[in-house]
């Protein structure tokens, strides 16, 4: 029931944040003094064309005015055309979504695998060497630059040793998609050439993405467990005689795991916000490459409908990790 | 209470912190005197086809680019555009975002809710995604980034000073302050922003760093500053396709944008260290 409300009022809050995003943009476009159809038109196009495409567009109109047309074409589920492509950017986007979904999960798992227990690490070491060198780690894992780093990791990977594929999600033609996330495809097809084949296109991306990720995760896990470690179970626990290692990796973990589930939303946004631009590096055929294609051909609307887009997906995923939270964690979730 | 010199004399003696310290010291040192240090400041943006792409060497410290531009020396004046749209993006975020959070987080009615809810928008997305579509619409240059920089960041300060400001509203000093009727201006100005200074101080350290990559991603996407200027991020996306071979005019920018993030990081978490006793009651060791 509590649920339920919390899914209904985060539901009902999505929209109008929709909204406020929309019209930020569309405010910020107007208000500086900058011509987009200039822009789109390109520096030979002569003031007529201009001002036809600007009529054609809809943006000779006033501004309240064209903002609520987008905010009806949005209620019908259109994100507009894309001059580009010329099919409808809602479409692009769902077609080049699971591409992102699975490279955003694999880095998602790298990240959580390896950042749980190397945090824990850390906080059992603490002050040690062990401890400062992850700190070392994870501080630099925050400041590098991640599309330098995908470039770092295909020159040496990819170009220098021939290890691993430089770019794509896979070798040749793309499959016809079953559910679009090739791993998944490849297992049900039974192809496990295609597996491997997938798996190695996968892993550049996926490490690069999970980088700041891990940095992040390795921080607050080890702040959770130091806290939890000051906590006087653990030292009624320690006096019963229960081994270190159970007390550490089944009762403090599981207690300070809760906190880490709350930054799962927000290692969502590291890992969409990297997806964006290392995308571009890997040729990974997601919605951060098209939105980068759109930036290239100054194609507005789906620029514009890659910001409502990643607003949606980012708003559902929240919502989920909120769900989750309230389900690990009944205490104090005000919806 | 302690003084700067304590604060700073604790900073000094954290070697990570201190070594953020020397890192920023070094930026803005370089930013300063690039075309004094600069070895070849007239090739920072003449073409010279002659020399281009060539490897390091003594004469080219970190090799040439494809216009056969020095890469050192245009790394050394890229400090000065990368100084520059953290110093400005990060300081009109701050003041945007410190007054509402003061407000939010005092006002605890509908004002401070819908300024809250109003933020909540620009954390919607992720803060490269709002700055993308702003500096899509606007065109690529330096102001328009900074400008899409600043118009995404300061939500992060009001959450945190509206945060703070909540957790304050009463304490025993507040609610004496306003018993003893000092007007509420005085109160929240004089008594509340002093006590959430150390947050936002931290805050604005991390969010250079964090300022400097969006920035430079936003430069890698062809947003930023259009050529020739030497936009560390740029310079990295214009090296893209003369890969592997002129491997060292993608690796020289990369550190530099490296070196200076870690720099803002290092001083953020050192400060943290000096300036939140609370930290410091969790990490008794230190």
């Amino acid at each position: 029931m509590r649920i339920a409300a919390l899914i209904l009022v985060r539901v009902a809050w999505l929209a109008p944040t929709l909204a406020g995003l929309v019209a930020i943009v569309f405010v910020i476009s107007r208000v500086i003094p900058s011509d987009p159809v200039a822009l789109l038109a390109g520096e030979t196009a002569s003031r007529a064309q201009i001002e036809l495409l600007r009529q054609k567009l809809g943006l000779d109109r006033p501004l309240p005015r064209q903002l609520l047309d987008y905010y009806g074409q949005l209620a019908r589920g259109d994100l507009g055309t894309s001059l580009f492509t010329t099919r409808a950017v809602w479409d692009d986007l769902s077609a080049r979504l699971p591409a992102t979904m699975e490279l955003t999960i694999a880095a998602m798992i790298l990240a959580v695998a390896l950042g749980i227990p190397l945090g824990v690490v850390a906080a059992l070491y603490r002050n040690r060497p062990t401890d400062h060198a992850l700190r070392v780690v994870s501080v630099a894992g925050l400041a590098l630059a991640s599309f330098w780093l995908a470039l770092m990791l295909q020159l040496f990977f990819a170009m220098d040793l021939r290890w691993l594929p430089l770019q794509a999600r896979i070798t040749g033609f793309p499959p016809p998609p079953i559910t679009g996330f090739y791993v998944i495809d490849a297992v049900l097809e039974g192809n496990f050439k295609r597996l491997g084949d997938v798996f190695a296109h996968l892993i550049l991306p996926a490490v690069t993405l999970a980088i700041p990720a891990l940095a992040t995760v390795v921080r607050f896990t080890r702040a959770g467990v130091l806290e939890t470690l000051q906590r006087p179970f653990v030292t009624y626990q320690r006096a019963m005689g229960i081994p270190a290692g159970l007390i550490v990796w089944k009762y403090v973990l599981r207690n300070s795991l809760v906190s880490t589930v709350t930054q799962i939303g927000l290692l969502f946004g590291i890992l969409l916000a990297g997806a964006v631009v290392i995308e571009t590096v890997f040729q990974w055929p997601g919605i951060g490459a098209y939105a980068f294609e759109a930036i290239l051909h100054s194609d507005y609307a789906a620029v514009m409908g890659f910001t409502v887009y990643a607003g949606v997906v980012f708003g559902i995923v929240n919502l989920i990790v909120d769900i989750l939270h309230a389900v690990l964690d009944p205490r104090g979730t005000a919806a | 209470m302690r003084t700067a010199r304590d604060i700073a004399l604790k900073l000094i003696g954290d070697p990570s912190a201190a070594l953020g310290l020397l890192i920023i010291v070094a930026l803005v040192a370089v930013a300063v005197l690039a075309p004094l240090i600069a070895t070849h400041p007239e090739a920072v943006w003449d073409m010279n086809p002659r020399d281009r792409l060539l490897p390091p060497s003594e004469t080219y410290l970190f090799g040439t680019d494809r216009m056969g531009a020095d890469i050192f020396s245009r790394i050394l004046f890229g400090a000065r555009i990368t100084l520059t749209i953290a110093i400005v993006a990060v300081g009109a975020a701050l003041m945007i975002g410190v007054p509402i959070g003061l407000i939010s987080g005092w006002c605890g009615n509908w004002l401070g809710e819908a300024l809250l809810r109003v933020s909540d928008i620009f954390l919607a997305v992720p803060q490269i995604v709002l700055a993308i579509a702003i500096s899509q619409t606007l065109g690529p240059s330096i102001e328009n980034v900074i400008l899409a920089l600043s118009v995404t960041y300061w939500p992060w300060f009001t959450r945190l000073v509206h945060a703070e400001v909540r957790a304050l509203r009463h304490e025993t000093f507040i609610e004496a302050a306003i018993a003893l009727g000092v007007p509420t201006w005085r109160i929240v100005l004089l008594h509340v922003l002093p006590s959430v200074l150390s947050p936002i101080i931290v805050r604005t350290s991390i969010g250079m760093g964090f300022t400097i990559l969006t920035a430079s991603a936003l430069g890698f996407l062809g947003l930023g500053a259009p050529p020739p200027a030497p936009e560390w991020g740029r310079m990295i996306s214009e090296a893209r396709e003369f890969l592997p071979e002129a491997w060292w005019s993608a690796l020289a920018p990369g550190l530099a944008i490296f070196l200076v993030v870690m720099g803002f990081n290092l001083l953020g978490d050192g400060l943290r260290d000096v300036l939140d006793p609370r930290i410091r009651r969790g990490n008794p060791g230190r």
